[in-house]
């Protein structure tokens, strides 16, 4: 147990009950979905189909069918690649992390944080996969007996690392993620009326009774899961900084990466949680939830992550001066001043400037402005990507060879393929699973009920609950904390 | 009761019992189980079973039979012919010249296929050199555009119905008879040419050049002197590109660098002074070089003879034009003028002032010329109108495309549908000879027996090193046939030689052939053809009155590759696809234009810009636009060579075809004009650039460069090297380093690479590219900039702008100036290959181990293993990495440009010890492993080391000017060893050593025999 202010502001607004939670929560699963959710579904579903004719033409006549040439050697692919793994660094920093600080607020957003983490991660493997010249040889990069002779892996590259660092981050997550769906499911399964629907969750939920034997496991597994994770919100994206640092090019070689790579994963992956939340929130009527609270503390986060950012941004021109290295100092003038300036620019304006809107009050709070904020950062947070791949290899030591890089549309499609295959798995995942933790929800609902004082005001659909007065908060002194409603 | 028989077969017969003979007709004891099995009764073991068996079996079976692998028959000798050991290349000394240069060759053949051609070091005119053009020759031979059979009207037809009919015809021919071809220099082909004109009495055998030195000719009479670059310490070129095109650019190429050498033996060079409209691979090489009008060419040679010999004045006024009088002065004898011209005043000013500086005897040999060009413009012209006069009864076209190459095209495609009977004896049905009745296709050369002379005194053979692949004839034996003799062209060859080797014939007929060389002349006595010269003074008084030309001049040059579209060449995507030396474009022609007059405000001409020239004949074609550094004032420039028709699919439609816009006036064909008009079309064309930042960025780590002066000063200040930060102070950056150094216990191959003998001729490009089947790829790919090269050369251009402007204009601006080249800029080549690094940044990163360290320090990439991340190549510094973005052998796309990978025909080139990569992996150079893998073999079975000198990379083979050195660094006997040592801290370097790579290649820094140093 631990003890909250009484003047904390409560996680759930609109007095819900713990039947309401579930009614709440359980309302699209059991529901016929609606159409904006199937509007939504064929619009990423096309796009998946997009992703699957650009995938086709690019196994089927080769890479050279992407923009790449002989000095840019990775563009689209891999700024995609960072892309999405950063997205999904805020998943599992909000369900790992945040349960390490105890920081409840977390409860109503970590489910779809979470899932987002694993279909980011899903959209990012693809592209180490499909960037390969011959990806049907993948698992060569992985270190299995085999019978080529002693062929091994090279375990200096820092592809390697990240073929690791991916695959233990996303079987992380799933674990972690899935661990936390089985109450829920086994709610769900409960409230089943079809035979199909009753025998699918119940598989899902791998026969839990909640019992109080299940709960302390449970419990258990979620603090050893969280505190795998942990490190994991460090390291991934610590690797993948390391794929560009320790190479040679004059603007990947650099020893801030680690650092600003994991902050700029989790600025990014706030930006991408923020526009799913603001979302399905609307969608799913889910805003006593997903309060304005929750929106803000999201982005005073995001303001921090992107401040970080960009004291790195600052920092690398500092070192490229200080190092008076002559191709270090080139490449960091040609990236703000060379062919590729728009590029440069769009990604400080986007990360570094935008997010320091979020200093004043109003806009931290105002839902619309919170929402084009999070789509200028992933924006801003692409950008970063190409800066850091295109316009460092474009132009490194040997003037001979500088090149410019221009996407096709195989380029673009993937790109836009990936996006249609999140959405498609976010849609799904939407529909079919919990978006919310209803089982912890609710003990942040019960901390709200035993120890709040009397509920007054509220929601439109939800009647006023009256609850008993805890003994030493007087019943006389009802305070609204829905103020902001 | 039957009786018991007398004979049995055994003794159940003998028995003869009646279960015996209930059977005796059966031959089966029982019946099978399957009819019990399949019965319809339900009691039958297991039919499911058993149906499951057998259509297991059968779909299994089916299956089997359905998927066949493709069948590819490699057949074995029955006879194994003698010397042709499969897996053994042999060698075959011969050469090649086919109208442009001569080259002595050796045809590496495998199996009966020649694969290719590398230069003859016992030649005494190209040494081990060999020009790009003379390697590409070898896919020709393969060219599926080839002519197969022999032809009438287009249609195949019998041979002897050929000769029937063209015998007939000859013999009944009224008017003339021509024979009409580039310049011819085998004594036995003119010998040939002189039986057929003594059967036909009426023959006149006409020699004209597409790229015409008649000027040349006229203005010593009638021959080509004989130059000598070595002996010369200053060297004057109006507009002469003798690197790259001019005469015999390999020889030259080779003399030239004999005495820009330079080391602690020698620390002296010649000066090479060039006055030049556009930038050629000659003027990039040039110490001093002068951007003239071309109209103003006259007037410096003008000046020139006047600084010489005193008095007389010219319009011409120029600083460096007045210290190339000095020099000169100050080198009688010991110098070379020569000028590409082809205005006969120019050119008999030049002999003048030869004669007057002393060269003749030194320089310039009179006494045993060079054959390299003979082409008459004069009587050319005659012949075509005498053509469209209706005088000529028969023309056959002998390796000549007039219909195309020649200015006067058009009146050449009307004579030849005058002319009662054309025959072609080219290669293919070109522009040409789709116009002549009939088409007798020669051999390929390397499917003949030939020789050359191409300098009085100098002899060589070329033999056929293949059967011939079509119906084709050697255009000689169709010759001799004609003529009425039945002797094969090589009896004849060989009787022709009798003379001249003598003694023992057989015996050194056999040397000959080996050595593909020999000495002796089968040319008689010059006779000077062509008209008389004219005086001095008129070739000064006819310079003096030339009228001042003010508006835009054009002037045609030949590209270093394609070259002025002869045979074959056209249509050899390894030549089109080689870089020009000095613009790096490929595939088709351009408007080179100088920056000045792109920027104008009147013209304001972007590169690419397609624009609509006209010239003063009032000729027009459309043409994009290159901004080309160094391109003179108000003039600009298009290669010759390009706008084929009909040379093939590779070749047809790239570029414009510019040789109308050529003058046939005066009796010679003037590669210089007047513009009306350039006008902007609208339209844009990118043009196919492999390079397309042009300057250094003052990054003198990656190139570098000193003078003369300075090197003969202090040779040990001439090359800067890198040093990192540590704590302990500055420090070599090979001294601070996180990898394990490899140990070299047996070879440790390197390079040493001088940019000073480099004169970026692209030999070693092609040469590289036939070695290691290197794909071509095609124009848009080149603008996409994936071409293939595991070899390129690095062009740059200087800056007016350098580093030392930081303080005062800003960095910012400073580094966007210095992207900018200099109007008449200096430029330095540097070949870029794998540096085979001993640090190398690609092998650490590569996930699969696909590319790895060598026992013997080579970075070797095992094709097998790699998955394709690109990740070697994006942290290659040196960017030598080539990924395989598509299957260049099999994708339709490519079918066109890399056609040889897609047929049988055109496989027969690739060479056999090198594997064709597949799509998605990279590639890059081998420092070619497998002539490495060879030498050490041979050595082995001998029981020793490899010699040095024994593992020579394609690139250094072929390199003419032997910039390119290489061997083994452990071997104190070596070159590369040696020269290593030698330039230790003097002019060795490697390419950005600072980020301790430890490459295997030394660079040698340039050194520039120019006053002012331009380094910044």
């Amino acid at each position: 147990m631990q003890h909250v202010s009484a003047v904390r502001e409560p996680l759930v607004t609109g007095g819900k009950t713990y039947h309401d939670v579930t009614q709440d929560v359980c309302r699209q699963v059991e529901a016929k979905p609606n159409v904006r959710w199937m509007a939504a579904l064929s619009v990423a579903l096309f796009l998946f189909g997009v992703f699957l004719y650009s995938v086709y033409r690019t196994l089927w006549y080769g890479i050279g069918e992407w923009g790449l040439n002989k000095t840019v050697g990775w563009a689209w692919d891999i700024t995609n690649f960072v892309w999405w793994v950063g997205i999904g660094h805020a998943g599992t920093l909000i369900s790992a992390v945040l349960l390490l600080f105890r920081q409840k607020w977390r409860t109503s957003i970590n489910r779809a944080a979470e899932a987002m983490t694993i279909f980011a991660v899903i959209c990012a493997a693809m592209f180490p996969v499909l960037h390969m010249g011959r990806p049907w040889l993948a698992f060569w990069v992985l270190p299995f007996q085999n019978t080529f002779g002693s062929l091994w892996v090279n375990f200096n590259s820092p592809l390697l690392w990240d073929v690791f660092a991916i695959s233990t981050y996303f079987s992380v997550s799933l674990v972690f993620w899935y661990t936390g769906l089985i109450p829920d499911f086994a709610t769900i399964r409960d409230r089943a009326k079809g035979p199909i629907a009753r025998r699918a969750y119940a598989l899902l939920s791998f026969g839990w009774t909640g019992s109080a034997k299940h709960w302390s496991r449970y419990e258990t597994v979620s603090l050893i899961l969280a505190g795998v994770s942990t490190p994991l919100v460090l390291s991934v994206h610590t690797i993948v900084s390391m794929d560009f640092a320790t190479s040679v090019v004059p603007g990947w070689h650099t020893t801030i990466f680690p650092p600003y790579f994991v902050a700029g994963a989790i600025f990014s992956g706030f930006a991408m949680v923020l526009t799913l939340m603001l979302i399905t929130r609307v969608v799913f009527k889910l805003e006593d939830y997903i309060t304005l609270e929750h929106i803000a503390l999201m982005n005073k986060i995001m303001m921090i992550t992107g401040s970080i950012v960009g004291v790195a941004y600052i920092t690398e021109f500092f070192i490229a001066w200080y190092s008076q290295v002559e191709f270090e100092q080139y490449a960091f003038i040609n990236r703000a001043t060379g062919p590729y300036w728009w590029a440069y620019w769009s990604m400080m304006t986007c990360n570094v400037i935008t997010p320091q809107l979020v200093w004043i009050r109003k806009v931290r709070y105002s839902i619309p402005l919170t929402f084009l904020l999070s789509i200028i950062v992933n924006i801003g947070m692409w950008f970063e990507r190409f800066v850091i791949i295109v316009t460092s290899l474009h132009r490194d030591y040997l003037p001979s060879s500088w090149a410019m890089f221009s996407p096709t549309r195989i380029d673009v499609g993937i790109y836009l393929g990936t996006i249609g295959l999140f959405f498609t798995l976010f849609l799904l995942f939407a529909k079919f699973f919990p978006v919310i933790n209803m089982a912890e929800v609710k003990s942040v609902l019960k901390y709200g009920v035993d120890n709040g004082p009397t509920y007054v005001g509220g929601h439109d659909h939800h009647a006023p609950v009256q609850h008993a007065a805890t003994p030493g908060v007087p019943a006389s002194a009802p305070v609204n904390y829905n103020k902001h409603d | 009761m039957q009786e018991s028989p007398k004979y049995w077969k055994g003794i159940e017969e003998l028995e003869n019992s009646p279960e015996f003979v209930k059977n005796a007709l059966t031959e089966f004891a029982d019946f099978l189980p399957v009819k019990e099995t399949y019965g319809s009764s339900d009691e039958s073991v297991a039919p499911r079973r058993d149906f499951l068996k057998l259509m297991g079996f059968g779909i299994a079976a089916a299956t089997l039979a359905s998927c066949q692998t493709p069948i590819k028959k490699a057949i074995p000798y029955l006879n194994k012919p003698e010397e042709v050991d499969p897996g053994i290349a042999n060698f075959y000394a011969s050469s090649y010249f086919n109208g442009t240069d001569y080259n002595s060759i050796l045809v590496k053949t495998r199996e009966g296929r020649p694969i290719k051609l590398e230069g003859n070091p016992g030649s005494p005119i190209t040494g081990g050199g060999l020009s790009a053009r003379a390697q590409a020759s070898v896919l020709s031979l393969y060219d599926g555009g080839r002519l197969q059979h022999f032809t009438i009207k287009g249609q195949k037809a019998e041979t002897a119905r050929v000769d029937q009919e063209i015998r007939t015809k000859l013999a009944g021919a009224t008017g003339r008879i021509a024979i009409v071809s580039p310049t011819i220099i085998s004594p036995t082909t003119k010998k040939v040419i002189a039986e057929f004109a003594a059967r036909y009495p009426n023959t006149e055998h006409v020699m004209y050049d597409a790229n015409s030195s008649s000027a040349l000719l006229r203005a010593n009479g009638g021959v080509v002197p004989a130059y000598d670059f070595s002996k010369a310490d200053v060297i004057v070129s109006l507009g002469a590109d003798f690197l790259g095109t001019w005469l015999s650019p390999i020889e030259y190429a080779r003399q030239y660098i004999t005495n820009r050498k330079v080391s602690s033996d020698k620390r002296t060079m010649s000066r090479h002074f060039q006055f030049e409209p556009t930038m050629s691979l000659t003027g990039a090489n040039a110490d001093v070089r002068v951007a003239v009008k071309p109209s103003e060419m006259g007037a410096v040679a003008a000046a020139l003879y006047n600084g010489i010999v005193g008095g007389g004045s010219s319009s011409f006024k120029n600083e460096q034009l007045n210290k190339a009088v000095a020099e000169l002065k100050a080198h009688r004898g010991r110098s070379l003028v020569v000028s590409g011209s082809n205005d006969v005043a120019v050119q008999t000013v030049v002999t003048a002032i030869n004669q007057a500086l002393g060269n003749v005897g030194t320089t310039v040999d009179t006494d045993n010329p060079s054959f390299v060009r003979q082409g008459d413009d004069a009587r050319f012209l005659r012949l075509v109108n005498d053509m469209n006069a209706g005088t000529v009864g028969a023309v056959i076209f002998y390796h000549a495309n007039p219909a195309y190459n020649h200015p006067l095209a058009d009146k050449v495609r009307s004579g030849i549908a005058k002319v009662p009977m054309s025959i072609s004896l080219n290669d293919r049905l070109d522009e040409t000879g789709s116009l002549c009745y009939y088409a007798c296709p020669d051999h390929n050369f390397l499917e003949s027996w030939n020789d050359y002379e191409p300098r009085r005194g100098a002899l060589s053979l070329a033999q056929p090193t293949i059967s011939p692949l079509f119906a084709t004839r050697q255009a000689q034996d169709s010759l001799l046939k004609w003529a009425g003799n039945q002797q094969s062209y090589y009896n004849y060859l060989r009787a022709n030689w009798r003379g001249v080797l003598g003694g023992n014939f057989q015996a050194n007929w056999d040397k000959a052939v080996h050595d593909g060389v020999a000495v002796g002349s089968l040319t008689p006595a010059v006779q000077p053809q062509l008209g008389s010269t004219i005086t001095i003074d008129q070739a000064l008084s006819k310079i003096a009155s030339a009228p001042k030309q003010t508006g835009i001049e054009l002037s045609l040059y030949e590209k270093v590759g394609v070259g002025p579209g002869y045979g074959a060449d056209a249509n050899n995507p390894w030549l089109q696809e080689l870089p020009d030396p000095v613009s790096k474009a490929t595939w088709g022609n351009y408007l080179a234009v100088p920056r000045t007059m792109a920027v104008a405000a009147e013209n304001k001409w972007e590169q690419g810009d397609v624009v609509r020239i006209t010239t003063a004949n009032g000729q027009s074609v459309e043409l994009p636009i290159l901004i080309q550094p160094g391109q003179a004032q108000g003039s600009v420039s298009v290669a010759i060579g390009y706008g084929r028709e009909k040379a093939g699919r590779v070749g047809d439609k790239l570029g414009a075809n510019v040789y109308p816009l050529a003058v046939a006036a005066d009796n010679a064909i003037s590669y210089v004009t007047s513009v009306t008009k350039i006008e902007k079309t609208g339209a844009n064309s990118q043009i196919a650039q492999t390079q397309t930042h042009h300057t250094i960025m003052d990054r003198k780590p990656v190139v570098q460069e000193a003078t003369l002066d300075e090197y003969a000063k202090n040779p040990k200040k001439v090359t800067e090297y890198d040093k990192v930060a540590t704590p302990e102070g500055l420090e070599d950056p090979r001294k601070v380093s996180l990898w394990q150094d490899y140990e070299y216990k047996n070879h440790h191959w390197g390079m040493v690479i001088d940019l000073n003998s480099c004169i970026g001729c692209g030999s070693c490009v092609i040469g590289c590219q036939i070695e290691n089947n290197v794909a071509v790829v095609g124009k848009q790919e080149v603008i996409n900039r994936r071409e293939m090269h595991w070899l390129r050369i690095d062009r740059y251009y200087s800056s007016d702008h350098h580093k030392d402007e930081f303080e005062t204009e800003g960095k910012l601006a400073t580094y966007r100036a210095m992207e900018d080249p200099s109007d008449n800029p200096s430029v330095i080549f540097q070949p870029m290959l794998c540096q085979h690094c001993n640090h190398a940044p690609c092998e650490t990163v590569c996930p699969v181990l696909a590319t790895t360290h060598s026992s013997e320090g080579l970075n070797q990439m095992t094709y097998n293993r790699c998955v394709g991340t690109r990740y070697c190549a994006n942290n290659c510094p040196y960017k030598v990495r080539r990924f395989n973005w598509f299957s260049y052998y099999s994708n339709e796309k490519f079918e066109t440009v890399n056609g040889h990978m897609f047929t049988d025909l055109g496989r027969m080139v690739l060479n056999p010890d090198v594997t064709v990569r597949a799509r998605g992996v990279m590639e890059k150079c081998s420092f070619c492993v497998q002539r490495i893998q060879l030498a050490k073999l041979e050595a082995k079975k001998q029981k020793r080391r490899p010699k040095d000198g024994e593992v020579v990379t394609a690139c250094a083979q072929s390199c003419p000017t032997q910039a390119i050195v290489f061997g083994d660094l452990l071997d104190p006997e070596s070159q590369v060893h040696k020269i290593t040592q030698r330039e230790h801290g003097e002019r060795g370097f490697h390419v950005i050593d600072s980020i301790n790579t430890q490459s295997n290649i030394t660079y040698l820094t340039k050194i520039r025999n120019t006053e002012e140093s331009r380094n910044a």
